[in-house]
């Protein structure tokens, strides 16, 4: 009975160890999706226009910068 | 196999935790984060000093290399986002966040060196709170007390602006900082703590193969990735300082014109 409760204490302690991990995976969905849509409407955005391509560089790292912060923070919170 | 798992990967915060050279547990203590900071100041210092000492006409050498630097800086992420005359007022701001920046974070890739400094929450956190003052208290200057005026944007219609108004105050005066120092931080740390699990499953397939002969081969898998995530890791160093001097850009030109 007791090797029972002990084993059912480590499995739990393992689910718990591995938690971080489901919930970074979780918060990277998002910025992915946003991420992959960002720079697919930039790179239409430049060939459109080839002559704007700096300007839409430029803010196409902006913008992945600000998605990617998210994504970040949720790998960060994993070792809190 | 949690057990055994727990003898084959330490604590992660042995990666990045260092002993004192001296001066332990005093407030003086000087690890290897400290002397990394010491050591990339000094390279700017000393690079933009040799550089501007001759004034030739056509430069070359370590001259070229600062003017290349500093151009770079100048054209690229001050003229761009603030306009000409203000591009050249805070480009030496801005040049010497992004090569202070620059020479840290490459030490992640630096052969006896792979430690980033910045993946310590203490530089970013230091350079995200100079940005947030320097953007307000250049507001401040620019628009006098109208300055928080700008948290209204124009065109909103009235019984709207209860909602719009705390989300625009908590984006721009305390969501700015904290994501700008946790972009560089959670950036640096997530690239260390990926070369150190692929080198822990080099050297233990290649060099103590606990388990048979037969895991050698298989420690090519691993040691390819190594060699990619060491790239990947260099671009984004380089990419992340360029990112965070292009935010404070980006932070400095709102605040310098006014909205409406």
């Amino acid at each position: 009975m007791n090797e029972f409760v002990s084993l059912a204490v480590t499995q739990a302690d393992a689910l718990k160890s591995g938690l971080g991990s489901v919930g970074y995976g979780l918060a990277a969905i998002g910025p992915g999706i946003g991420i992959g849509y960002l720079v697919g409407q930039s790179v239409q955005a430049m060939a459109r226009q080839p002559e704007m391509a700096g300007n839409v560089r430029t803010t196409m790292f902006l913008g992945i910068a600000f998605a990617e912060a998210l994504a970040l923070i949720g790998f960060v919170l994993k070792f809190i | 196999m949690i057990p055994v798992l727990a003898d084959l990967l330490p604590n992660v915060n042995e990666l990045f935790e260092y002993k004192g050279f001296f001066g332990q547990h005093q407030w003086y203590e000087f690890n290897k984060t400290a002397a990394l900071a010491f050591v990339s100041t000094i390279i700017c210092i000393g690079l933009f000093y040799v550089g501007s000492r001759k004034r030739a006409m056509v430069p070359g050498g370590l001259q070229n290399v600062a003017e290349i630097g500093y151009e770079t800086v100048e054209q690229q992420i001050a003229v761009e986002v603030m306009g000409p005359e203000n591009g050249r007022k805070w480009a030496p701001f801005l040049a010497t966040l992004f090569f202070w920046i620059f020479f840290i974070n490459i030490w992640s890739t630096f052969p006896f060196i792979y430690f980033p400094a910045t993946s310590r929450i203490a530089i970013p956190i230091y350079l995200a709170l100079q940005t947030w003052v320097i953007f307000i208290f250049v507001g401040f200057k620019h628009q006098g007390l109208g300055y928080f005026r700008n948290v209204i944007p124009s065109g909103v219609p009235g019984p709207l602006l209860i909602l719009v108004v705390p989300i625009e105050i908590i984006s721009k005066y305390f969501i700015r900082p904290f994501s700008l120092a946790v972009r560089l931080f959670a950036n640096m740390t997530a690239g260390h703590v990926l070369l150190a699990i692929f080198c822990i499953m080099t050297s233990e397939l290649v060099i103590h193969h606990n388990s048979g002969i037969w895991q050698i081969p298989l420690g090519i898998l691993p040691f390819f990735a190594l060699i990619a995530m060491t790239g990947f890791e260099f671009l984004v160093a380089v990419l992340q300082s360029y990112i965070f001097t292009i935010l404070t850009a980006v932070y400095v030109n709102e605040s310098l014109h006014a909205e409406h």
